[in-house]
């Protein structure tokens, strides 16, 4: 038995040592990994973000450097933190603040302490800096904006947050991601893959050389350059016109579906986005919750079309035979359905077939119009449902699939939408707003410039997009492919020739252009706000539909005005001017540019948060801005003017 | 067993291989450890790996001569041996050399000597000396005094000189004693003793006291060999006294940083700030050994691919924590394999033990498997967090001079007394 004691002591003591590395070793072991261990140093190298040009070629964003002071918390000694703070120009309390802050999120990964140092604070913190471990500086690349227009296409970049890195391991604390625009769409394409070398670091956390002679390291790679489809000049001239109004315009060029501008009123200067004020700003954007300049109303407003939604009525008769152009419908100033009545501009007595129809915009003629769709073949309930697949293929009601960053559905109801308001009977009068463009269809104004690119086109259209190209990359044929719509091609003409008869004599007769054979569609849509949880009226909106020319167009616009009364009164004169800038590249008609400077809406837009009982559309005067603010848009127009020159 | 008997091959060969293995092993380890810079001059003197190299050599010449000596020789003169070696210890106290709190070396020229290596050999062959004596029997008290004088005096003069470790080293005699017919009530206490005093500490002297308590009442009833009653409140008075003279000794006894250690051991701190706070203390060695032995995971990072070897993480690592290079450059397989070679050879040594025909060689050799058992288990234990923090070096694969020549002496004497088994029928 005695000698038994020490031979079973090494065999289990044997064992237990085996059982502690496997427990150690194999069961508890996460595996290794470079960037989780601490014991090397990982050094990013950041490439150069790509550049956007505008579809001319001209420089809109490039790049400027700047320094970030980053810390790691564990490896920070004892330091004096009071010059430290001179140097960065904070006081103790924020010091504190931000270390914790870092050491919260994590004690041994890096966190930015101060972002965006300016040039001369980099240049004497460097001197300094090896007199704080823990501490070290960071060099990046941030944007710079060659332009002061553009922010709601071109977008910003900003710091990732915890739910971005967690989404992405690529990005690590500090690292800068597009956030809005097409620095958010074409991320990917413009920060490239960014460099990183490991370095071997000893227990005193000097640096010792390169892990393993730098097997795997890598190098940047660059981001790609992309030009985009907007026109800055014309970018520029709608952003002036759009001046002290609320609303969006947007231009598509019918023959390519590419965006030629994009307007969203009320905007801002891209470069207040950049650099230490950015946070600021960012807030102080973010938390005007009325005019909302960080909310894209080209794309992302869903308003009720109006009157030009009318077209899309004329083109489903058309299309389901359900009249013929000629056919004349008499306007009693209105329409009477049921013991209800549809009031309409049209004196009493008129005649009007299609043309006439769209060209007074006569509400009788497109409500018996929008009846006969839905009432053919007697089932209310089919003919809703083919009403809305016709307007969805021109891809109204739903998301146009584009490259824009943010967007918005808007909505094309059919029989199953109405199915949980009118689960039994169901009668075409019961829609019968959406005859007119109004009840239960809602828009975004990209859609609306898409239906115009779509009749310009007679019967389909480009997927919009923003995008022009791409370094050494070809487009996605999802924007080089016509999509068609339901509506067959001679169908087309009685509607575009309703849409010239408009300009020619109708309700946009004032806003003729010489030479430009302009086809468009005013709208004048009713709006309502809830005031203190009391549905109020508010002016209306006015909107624009319009392509040029009539015979192989070149553009097709949406304009959206809110509250700006009737169509041709705002978005019309928008509209007409930004046809003339594209096509003639000068301006014939600075009568209405003059009178669209001199205009402004912001006393509308006060109204509803005045608290005082106001008055509406006929009853309102409009305002005149401030002889200053007129020099300073006329200053800006000469500018615009002559940077084409 | 077969056992070479052709005349030329005595000795046994297995044992040898054993150990080359690990001080070779060792040396790769001492390589990566201490190497610095990413070219590698094998003979840069200047460094520990090449240092280590020039003992190696050094040990050959070591070895030839200790199997050229007569093997009668070790028994003979194991007296002298031991008065030189206890000379030499207490010589430290007059010319000793400071180094890391413990006054342990001589310094000599360029080089220095740590007595206490040798001086458990010494002490291995005093008491088997003294107890293969004819007249010695292990059984009476009193010749269990004596011998247990002769394991104490170095025991304590290498406590003095602040050097615990090596001071544990010596109960891996009780090993031997107890193989030679040491009462088995010693056993029990002592392994009563070791269990109160950690249950004492982690759980506190009341709880402690309740456990032992049932136990008693459980053992009374059970137990076909009752204790009588007096019996039983006299052991669980001891026991009173153990667990509470041990909270006492822990608490105004030992050292700070004694304390520190083993309340890290016990998990005794919950406190997270606390723990945090020991973790970049006293505990950083520890816990950055753990973790580089984590690191290493199934197949490890490769010879001097370690990147906490590398950055040196690990202080001392080509020491007491050579061990932590083998975890995170070897793996599992790698730091098996050294424990299954340690066991292999702890094994040899004492089946050979067991074979001698002289009982002075069979004690010197359970001697020589529980000194180095002792180092193997401490070490090892130490660097994955097992045991608390002692700092005794790793046999055969540690840095050093002292250390590897003394094991070197230590086994080598053990293979010469074994290869002349033959001649003592």
């Amino acid at each position: 038995m005695r000698q038994f004691l020490l031979f079973i002591s090494i065999i289990a003591v044997g064992i237990l040592f085996i059982a502690r590395l496997f427990y150690l070793q194999v069961y508890n072991s996460s595996g290794h990994n470079l960037y989780e261990d601490n014991a090397i140093r990982k050094v990013y190298d950041y490439p150069k973000r790509g550049f956007v040009y505008d579809r001319n070629g001209k420089l809109l964003v490039a790049n400027q450097p700047s320094y970030d002071v980053m810390v790691i918390p564990r490896e920070v000694e004892p330091l004096d933190t009071l010059e430290f703070c001179e140097l960065l120009k904070i006081n103790k309390e924020q010091f504190t603040k931000k270390y914790e802050k870092a050491r919260h999120y994590s004690p041994r990964l890096p966190s930015v302490f101060v972002s965006h140092l300016s040039k001369e604070d980099y240049a004497v913190l460097q001197e300094k800096m090896r007199k704080f471990d823990g501490f070290y500086i960071q060099k990046r690349s941030l944007r710079n904006y060659e332009t002061t227009i553009g922010a709601n296409v071109l977008g910003d970049i900003g710091e990732v947050n915890n739910r971005d890195i967690k989404k992405d391991p690529y990005y690590k604390m500090g690292d800068l991601k597009g956030k809005q625009g097409v620095e958010a769409s074409y991320e990917k394409t413009l920060r490239g893959i960014k460099g990183i070398k490991f370095i071997q670091k000893d227990r005193f956390n000097k640096n010792i050389g390169p892990y393993k002679d730098g097997k795997f390291d890598t190098i940047p790679e660059q981001g790609k350059d992309i030009t985009i489809t907007i026109d800055a000049q014309l970018q520029a001239y709608g952003e002036l016109l759009m001046q002290n109004k609320r609303g969006g315009v947007i231009a598509i060029e019918p023959a390519t579906g590419e965006i030629l501008a994009m307007v969203a009123a009320p905007t801002y200067d891209p470069s207040i986005l950049v650099g230490r004020n950015r946070s600021k700003n960012f807030t102080k954007l973010i938390r005007d919750t009325i005019a909302n300049p960080l909310f894209n109303r080209s794309i992302q407003g869903v308003y009720e079309p109006g009157s030009p939604f009318k077209l899309m009525n004329a083109l489903i008769a058309l299309q389901e035979d359900v009249l013929t152009p000629e056919e004349t419908v008499t306007c009693y100033a209105g329409y009477k359905y049921g013991n209800r009545f549809m009031k309409c501009h049209c004196n009493r007595g008129t005649r009007n077939n299609m043309i006439g129809g769209i060209q007074r915009s006569c509400n009788a003629y497109f409500a018996t119009t929008y009846r006969k769709i839905l009432d053919k073949n007697n089932n209310t309930s089919e003919g809703v449902d083919r009403w809305s697949n016709h307007a969805k293929s021109f891809g109204l009601g739903n998301f146009l699939n584009n490259d824009l960053f943010v967007g918005q559905k808007g909505r094309i109801p059919n029989r199953a939408y109405y199915k949980h308001i009118y689960p039994k009977t169901f009668y075409s009068t019961y829609t019968i707003s959406n005859a007119i463009g109004q009840g239960e269809v809602a828009t975004t104004p990209i859609q609306l410039a898409n239906m115009a690119a779509a009749i310009a086109n007679r019967g389909y259209y480009f997927t919009p997009h923003i995008i022009k190209n791409i370094e050494n990359e070809t487009l996605p044929e999802q924007f080089t492919k016509p999509k068609y719509t339901t509506i067959d091609k001679q169908n087309f003409e009685p509607v575009i020739e309703g849409m010239f008869q408009v300009y020619k004599k109708g309700t946009a007769a004032s806003l003729q252009v010489k030479d430009i054979d302009i086809c468009g569609k005013t709208g004048t849509v009713e709006n309502f706000v809830k005031i203190d949880s009391l549905k109020t009226q508010l002016t209306d909106h006015s909107i624009f539909v319009a392509f040029a020319p009539k015979i192989n167009p070149k553009i097709a616009i949406a304009v959206f005005v809110e509250n700006g009364y009737w169509g041709s009164r705002f978005a019309g004169k928008v509209a007409s001017l930004m046809i003339e800038k594209h096509i003639k590249g000068q301006i014939t008609r600075k009568d209405l540019e003059e009178w669209l400077l001199k205009h402004s809406l912001e006393n509308e837009y006060a109204k509803p948060y005045s608290g005082e009982p106001f008055k509406i559309n006929g009853y309102t005067s409009l305002q005149i801005v401030e002889e200053q603010e007129y020099y300073r848009l006329k200053k800006e127009l000469n500018r615009i003017n002559k940077s084409e020159n | 067993m077969v056992r070479d008997t052709n005349k030329h091959f005595k000795f046994d060969w297995i044992t040898i291989i054993l150990f080359f293995l690990l001080v070779g092993f060792g040396w790769l380890n001492i390589l990566s450890a201490s190497h610095t810079g990413t070219t590698i001059n094998y003979f840069d003197f200047s460094q520990p790996f090449g240092k280590q190299l020039i003992f190696i050599f050094l040990t050959f010449g070591l070895i030839i001569l200790l199997l050229a000596v007569d093997a009668k020789f070790y028994e003979r003169f194991s007296s002298v041996i031991y008065i030189i070696s206890m000379l030499s210890l207490l010589g430290l106290f007059l010319f000793g050399k400071n180094v890391n709190g413990a006054t342990s070396w001589y310094a000599i020229g360029g080089m220095t000597i740590q007595p206490s290596e040798f001086a458990k050999t010494a002490t291995a062959l005093a008491v088997a000396k003294y107890v293969s004596d004819l007249n010695t029997n292990i059984n009476n008290f009193k010749d269990q005094i004596k011998t247990f004088i002769i394991i104490v005096i170095p025991a304590i003069l290498v406590l003095l000189q602040n050097d615990t470790g090596s001071t544990i080293v010596y109960g891996a005699f009780f090993f031997v004693l107890y193989r030679e017919g040491l009462p088995k009530y010693h056993l029990t206490i002592g392994i009563s003793i070791l269990l109160l005093s950690v249950l004492s500490l982690k759980f506190g002297a009341i709880i402690t006291s309740v456990i032992a308590f049932i136990c008693l009442t459980a053992l009374h009833f059970l137990s076909k060999k009752r204790l009588k009653i007096f019996q039983s409140i006299f052991i669980l008075i001891a026991a009173l006294a153990v667990s509470f003279g041990v909270k006492f000794f822990y608490q105004s006894i030992l050292q700070p940083h004694q304390q520190d250690r083993i309340s890290l051991w016990l998990r005794l701190e919950k406190d997270p700030k606390k723990l945090e706070q020991m973790k970049r203390t006293f505990a950083y060695n520890l816990n950055e050994s753990e973790k580089a032995i984590s690191s290493g995971g199934f197949t490890g990072r490769g010879f001097m691919e370690g990147t906490r070897t590398t950055g040196k993480f690990v202080p001392e690592q080509h020491t007491d924590y050579i061990f932590s290079t083998v975890g995170e450059e070897w793996g599992f397989l790698g730091s098996a394999f050294v424990v299954i070679i340690f066991v292999l050879l702890l094994l040899r040594i004492l089946h050979l033990a067991e074979l001698q025909k002289s009982q002075f060689s069979r004690v010197y050799g359970y001697g020589v498997a529980s000194i180095i058992f002792i180092h193997f288990f401490i070490n090892i234990g130490m660097v994955m967090g097992l045991i608390p923090t002692i700092g005794i070096p790793l046999p055969m694969f540690s840095y050093g001079g002292s250390g590897l020549w003394a094991f070197t002496i230590l086994i080598f004497i053990f293979i010469k007394l074994d290869s002349n088994k033959i001649n003592e029928w």
